[in-house]
C-alpha cells in the first residue's frame, strides 16, 4: 500500500511542482511590476493570446514525448506553416480556407513520413525530426527568402476579432471600463488541448500511448500494435503542429526564414516542465500547458522590465529545462532506489 | 562476385564511394576542378578550397565520432559551442570593444579561454549524458538553442571585429607557407585523436562501452567516465572549430558562426560508414564523410543554391543514409530478396 502511495506521489509531484512555480512566479511578478500594472486580467490573458500555437504544439508534443519519442522539426514546420500561408495568399491569390486546408496537409505528410521513419524503420526519432527539422526550414528558404507578409482580409478578420469578456474589467484614467478580450486563436488553442486531454485519458488509443511508453515490450506482450501506435501519434502531432503554426500565424500574420527559431526547445521544455518524463509513459497536457504559462511568464518579465535582451528568455527557458531533467533523472534515481531496497 | 562482395563489406567502402562520386560530378562540370595554380606563393584552386573549408567540419566530425560511438547519441550543440568559443575569443582580445586594431589581451589568453569554454561546455553535456543519464540528444539541446543567447550576450548582440594582422593568421595562410594553416591544424588534431586512439586501449574501450555500458561496467570500465571524456573531447572540438571560424572572417558573430554545423557533422559521421547507435567506429571514416559533404556544399553552392537552401539537400541525404543502415529495412530488403529465391526455386520445380 505504502509503495503505492510513494509511486504516484512520484509522477504528480513534478505537475505539483510546476504549478506551484507559476503561481510564485505570477505573484512575484505582480509585487515586483506594481506600479506598471502587472496584475491585470489582460495580462494573464495576452499570455494566452501570445502562445496560442504553442499550446496546441506543446500538447503534440507530449504526445509524442508520452510515446518516448521526442520531435524537433515543430519550430521550423511552423516556419514552413507560416510561410506557405502567406506564400498562397499573397503571392498566388488563394483563398485563407484552402490554403489553410492545404497547410494542415503539409503538416499531417510531416506526421506521417517521420512517423513511418520512427516507426517502422526504428530509427532515432532525435535523428529523423533533425533532419525534417533542417528539411523544413530548408524548404521555407526555397519559397522564399523575404519576408511576406499576410494582407488577406479574411485571415486579418480572424487574427483580430476581439472578444470580450464580461467580466474582470479595468477603469482606465479616461473613467472608461475597459473590458479584458481574447482573440479566436486562445479558443481554439484551448478547445484542441481539452479535446487531446479526454483523448488521452478516456479513450482506448490514448491509453495505449502511455502503454507504448511505459514499456513497449509489455504493450507489444499485451497485443497492441506499437508500430501503427507510434505512427499515429507522430500524424497526430504534426497535425497538430500545422494546427498551431496556423495559430502562430495569426499572431504574426507574417512568414519568414527565421520565424519560431527554437520553438522546439520551447515546446519541449515546455512538456518536461509540465511533468512529461523524457522516458516516455508519464506526461498531461495540462502540465504542459502549464509550462507553456511559465515561459510566457519569463517573457512577460522581460518586457515588463524593458532593459534586458530577448536572448534571456531562450536562457532561461534552457536553465529551467536542465533544472527539471536533473530533477526527472533524481526523481528517477530515488525510485530505484525504493525499489531496490522493497 | 566474392571479391566484389569483399569490397563491398570494407568498411571504408561506403564514404570512399560516396566521395568519388561528389569528386566525378565536379570534374564533369568543372573540368578545372583539380587544378592548382601559385598566386602570391599561395596554393589556389578548387581542391584546395574544398580541403580548406572542410576542415572546421572535419574537427567536428572527429569529436562528434566518439561522442556517437560512446553513447549512441549525437551531440547537436557542436555549433553553438563553436559561437561561444569564438564570441569569448573576440571579447577577450577587443576588451569589450567593437573593433580594434590591436590586441587589448595577448593573443594566447584569449585562444586559451576560447577552448577553456568549449571544454566547460562539453563537460555540461557530459555531465548530463554519463552521470544524469540524459538522454543526449535532449541535453545537448540545452545548449543548442541557450547557446547562441549566450554568445550574443558575450559580444552584446553586435559584431566583434578584430582588425590584427595575425589574428586572420589562422583561418589563412601564414607567410612563406603555400597551404592554409587550417589543414596544419587538422592534421595535427586527426593525428593525436588517432594515436591516442589507437596506441592506448581509450579506442577499444569507447567501442565497447558504445556497444553495452552495462557490460562493459561490470567488466571494470567507468562507462560514464567514458562517456563524459568524449563529450568533453567534443567540445574542445567545437572550440577549435569556433576560432578557426572567427579566424576567417576576423570576428565573433554570433548568428552565423558554425551555423547548421551540427547536421553536418552528423551526416559526416553517418557517411563515415558509422553506426548512429554507437559501437564500432572509424574515424577516417568521418574525416572522408566530412570532406565529401564540403566537396558537396561547394557543388551545390556552384549551381547556384542558397545558404539557407542547402539544409534541404542535406536533410535528405541523412534520411537516406540512416534508413540503409537501419537493420528494419535491411530485414525488408533480405525478406524482398528470399521471396525471389523462393519463387525461382519454386519454378525450377514446376
Amino acid at each position: 500500500m505504502e509503495k503505492k502511495k510513494l509511486k504516484l506521489n512520484g509522477n504528480t509531484y513534478l505537475l505539483f511542482i510546476t504549478v506551484l512555480l507559476f503561481i510564485v512566479m505570477y505573484i512575484a511578478g505582480i509585487i515586483i511590476f506594481h506600479g506598471k500594472g502587472f496584475g491585470r486580467f489582460q495580462v494573464l490573458l495576452n499570455l494566452f493570446i501570445s502562445n496560442a500555437g504553442l499550446i496546441v504544439i506543446a500538447a503534440g508534443m507530449t504526445i509524442v514525448m508520452i510515446t518516448g519519442g521526442i520531435d524537433i522539426s515543430v519550430g521550423s514546420v511552423v516556419a514552413l506553416v507560416c510561410m506557405l500561408l502567406a506564400w498562397m495568399m499573397e503571392n498566388k491569390g488563394m483563398d485563407a480556407i484552402p490554403a489553410l486546408m492545404i497547410v494542415l496537409v503539409v503538416g499531417l505528410i510531416f506526421g506521417v513520413v517521420q512517423g513511418f521513419l520512427v516507426a517502422y524503420l526504428k530509427i532515432q526519432p532525435f535523428i529523423v525530426t533533425l533532419a525534417g527539422m533542417f528539411f523544413a526550414r530548408g524548404l521555407t528558404a526555397i519559397i522564399s527568402q523575404e519576408m511576406i507578409s499576410i494582407k488577406n482580409e479574411v485571415f486579418l478578420s480572424w487574427a483580430n476579432a476581439k472578444i470580450y469578456l464580461p467580466f474582470g474589467g479595468t477603469v482606465n484614467k479616461k473613467g472608461v471600463m475597459l473590458y479584458p478580450y481574447v482573440y479566436p486563436s486562445v479558443i481554439i488553442a484551448l478547445l484542441i488541448l481539452i479535446i487531446v486531454f479526454i483523448m488521452l485519458k478516456y479513450t482506448k488509443f490514448g491509453r495505449s500511448i502511455y502503454a507504448v511508453g511505459g514499456n513497449e515490450q509489455s504493450a507489444l506482450l499485451m497485443g497492441l500494435n506499437v508500430k501503427t501506435i507510434k505512427l499515429k501519434a507522430y500524424i497526430l502531432n504534426g497535425f497538430l503542429c500545422s494546427i498551431g503554426g496556423f495559430l502562430f500565424c495569426l499572431n504574426t500574420s507574417a512568414g519568414f526564414v527565421e520565424q519560431a527559431k527554437g520553438f522546439e526547445m520551447e515546446a519541449i521544455a515546455s512538456s518536461v516542465i509540465g511533468g512529461t518524463l523524457l522516458t516516455g509513459g508519464v506526461g498531461n497536457v495540462i502540465g504542459s500547458l502549464f509550462g507553456v504559462l511559465i515561459k510566457g511568464t519569463i517573457e512577460t518579465f522581460i518586457t515588463f522590465q524593458g532593459t534586458l535582451s530577448s536572448w534571456w528568455t531562450k536562457i532561461t527557458i534552457a536553465a529551467l529545462l536542465a533544472f527539471f531533467i536533473i530533477l526527472q533523472s533524481l526523481f528517477a534515481k530515488a525510485k530505484e532506489k525504493v525499489n531496490k531496497v522493497s | 562476385m566474392n571479391k566484389i562482395k569483399k569490397i563491398t563489406s570494407y568498411e571504408l567502402f561506403l564514404p570512399i564511394m560516396c566521395f568519388i562520386l561528389v569528386l566525378l560530378i565536379n570534374v564533369i562540370k568543372t573540368p578545372t576542378f583539380f587544378e592548382v595554380s601559385i598566386k602570391n606563393g599561395v596554393f589556389y584552386g578548387y581542391i584546395i578550397d574544398v580541403i580548406n573549408r572542410a576542415s572546421e567540419l572535419v574537427i567536428l566530425a572527429v569529436g562528434m565520432t566518439l561522442v556517437v560511438a560512446s553513447s549512441g547519441g549525437t551531440d547537436i550543440s557542436v555549433g553553438a559551442v563553436m559561437s561561444v568559443a569564438a564570441a569569448l575569443c573576440c571579447y577577450i582580445l577587443a576588451g569589450g570593444q567593437q573593433t580594434i586594431n590591436a590586441y587589448q589581451n595577448p593573443y594566447v589568453l584569449g585562444i586559451l579561454l576560447a577552448l577553456v569554454v568549449g571544454v566547460v561546455c562539453g563537460c555540461f553535456n557530459g555531465f548530463l549524458v554519463a552521470k544524469m543519464k540524459i538522454q543526449p540528444m535532449v541535453a545537448t539541446l540545452i545548449l543548442f538553442t541557450a547557446g547562441r543567447g549566450i554568445a550574443q550576450l558575450i559580444t552584446k548582440g553586435q559584431i566583434t571585429y578584430i582588425r590584427v594582422e595575425n589574428y586572420k593568421l589562422l583561418g589563412a595562410n601564414i607567410p612563406g607557407i603555400p597551404l592554409p594553416t587550417t589543414i596544419f591544424v587538422v592534421v595535427i588534431v586527426v593525428l593525436i585523436t588517432n594515436i591516442v586512439l589507437k596506441k592506448t586501449a581509450l579506442g577499444l574501450y569507447i567501442q565497447s562501452v558504445g556497444i553495452n555500458a552495462k557490460a562493459s561496467r561490470l567488466v571494470g570500465l567507468k562507462s560514464s567516465r567514458i562517456i563524459f571524456l568524449t563529450y568533453v573531447f567534443c567540445g574542445l572540438c567545437a572550440g577549435i572549430a569556433g576560432l578557426m571560424a572567427s579566424s576567417r572572417i576576423y570576428s565573433a558573430d554570433a548568428n552565423n558562426i558554425g551555423l547548421n554545423m551540427e547536421l553536418d557533422a552528423i551526416l559526416a559521421v553517418a557517411l563515415g560508414g558509422n553506426s548512429l547507435s554507437g559501437g564500432k567506429f572509424t574515424l577516417l571514416g568521418s574525416v572522408i564523410g566530412a570532406y565529401t559533404i564540403q566537396a558537396l556544399t561547394t557543388t551545390l553552392y556552384a549551381m547556384s543554391v542558397s545558404a539557407d537552401q542547402l539544409p534541404v539537400y542535406k536533410a535528405i541525404v541523412v534520411v537516406i543514409i540512416v534508413s540503409l543502415q537501419s537493420k528494419e529495412f535491411k530485414k525488408i530488403v533480405r525478406g524482398l530478396k528470399d521471396k525471389k529465391a523462393d519463387g525461382r526455386k519454386e519454378e525450377q520445380v514446376a
